[in-house]
């Protein structure tokens, strides 16, 4: 049944405000949610005060910052810093994003940052994303041939390539997925967009031979079918990709090969 | 369940290879349902808070009559598909299957309740 209320150990409470750098003129406030699970204790949100006149302009660098300069016990992910990795997406000012490309002049008021939602945490901005990738390799993210493989490449045609633009470029970040309240009830029989788009990505391609394989797997009322539109995997995709548009060409190829 | 893989618990029981029937009817009922629900709104708009005698005569007629069945027996029909996808979407186990069952007594219910109605009103 889904749980509108957190349960106790999860309810988050007000953490520590940290003190403000001194000197600086130019501040900006940082509310943070922090999560250690070796003390016991609840979630709580901290606040942070980042002189932005020595700061970048992403809240990744403000991240950074804060973990240099104020409290390095900050956890959490990030590694290109020029969203191609996938790994420093959170949720911030309620969006699921890409801190390294997330501009602070674009967040009115506070930049509030929170883990992904509805995903176990493993430490403050970290979730564990384990089930999300069991479901990304349970579609198959491979070209699948039967034909002997030829001499040289496998020949696609530049219209055929073009089909793959906009699906290709999915960094596996998964804000879709943990933005789609569908995939909060029941993200463990229903794929989510990300893994669905990666599935779309190789029925569409047309060097790909299990193209029928591939739909029988996802034949599913779980797998594919809790898809509802609701299009909040295209609004917040940080890449500007559309996953619905992709699980509807999926839901069109199922009925196309009924009638 | 701890020892389980990660990819044991992906694949569950594996694809049921099913729903694409459930989505079709869907898209079918929905697109009767845009064209008789102006004709049954049309038809029965009119007649709330008319006289007794009006209502059975304009019912009696074969075409109204037909309409309002169809609506009936096309919008219960849509109506359980999505009610059991709600269901899917926020109860689980036991439940679930509980609640499909009542809510397909309700919808096939009510249509036969309404059928009933206008037959009595026509004939």
């Amino acid at each position: 049944m889904v749980e509108l209320a957190l349960p106790k150990n999860s309810r988050i409470k007000t953490g520590k405000t940290w003190p403000k750098p001194e000197g600086a003129t130019n501040l900006r406030k940082f509310q943070i949610y922090r999560w250690n699970p070796d003390d016991g204790e609840n979630p709580r949100v901290d606040t942070y005060w980042v002189d932005m006149d020595t700061c970048g302009p992403m809240v990744l660098d403000g991240l950074i910052k804060i973990k240099n300069e104020i409290d390095p016990t900050l956890t959490f992910r990030r590694s290109c810093r020029e969203g191609i990795c996938g790994s420093c997406a959170m949720n911030i000012d309620g969006i699921n994003t890409l801190a390294c490309i997330y501009g602070m002049d674009e967040i009115k008021g506070d930049v509030k940052i929170y883990p992904l939602p509805h995903m176990p945490v493993v430490k403050d901005l970290i979730p564990d994303l384990t089930h999300f990738y069991a479901q990304h390799a349970s579609i198959m993210p491979w070209l699948e041939t039967k034909t002997q493989r030829p001499e040289k490449e496998w020949r696609q045609s530049i219209e055929d390539r073009k089909k793959l633009d906009g699906l290709y470029e999915c960094v596996m970040c998964a804000s879709c997925s943990t933005s789609c309240p569908s995939y909060w009830w029941n993200g463990d029989r229903y794929l989510g967009p990300a893994a669905l788009l990666h599935a779309y990505r190789w029925i569409i391609d047309s060097r790909d031979e299990a193209t029928g394989e591939r739909l029988d797997d996802l034949e599913d009322p779980f797998k594919l079918y809790r898809c509802h539109t609701i299009m909040n995997c295209a609004k917040t995709c940080p890449k500007g990709l559309n996953p619905a548009k992709a699980i509807a060409e999926i839901k069109k190829m199922m009925v196309e090969r009924q009638l | 369940m701890a020892y389980m893989t990660d990819r044991k618990r992906v694949t569950g029981l594996g694809a049921a290879h099913s729903g694409t029937h459930h989505f079709w009817t869907m898209t079918v009922t929905s697109v009767a349902l845009l064209l008789l629900t102006p004709f049954f709104l049309a038809i029965v708009g009119p007649l709330l808070g008319a006289p007794h005698e009006e209502v059975v005569a304009s019912l009696g007629r074969p075409i109204p009559a037909l309409v309002v069945a169809a609506f009936l027996v096309v919008g219960m029909h849509h109506f359980r598909l999505g009610v059991t996808v709600l269901i899917e979407d926020y109860v689980r186990g036991l439940s679930r299957k509980i609640w499909i069952i009542a809510m397909t007594i309700v919808s096939y219910g009510l249509a036969a309740a309404g059928l009933v109605a206008l037959a009595q009103i026509a004939l």
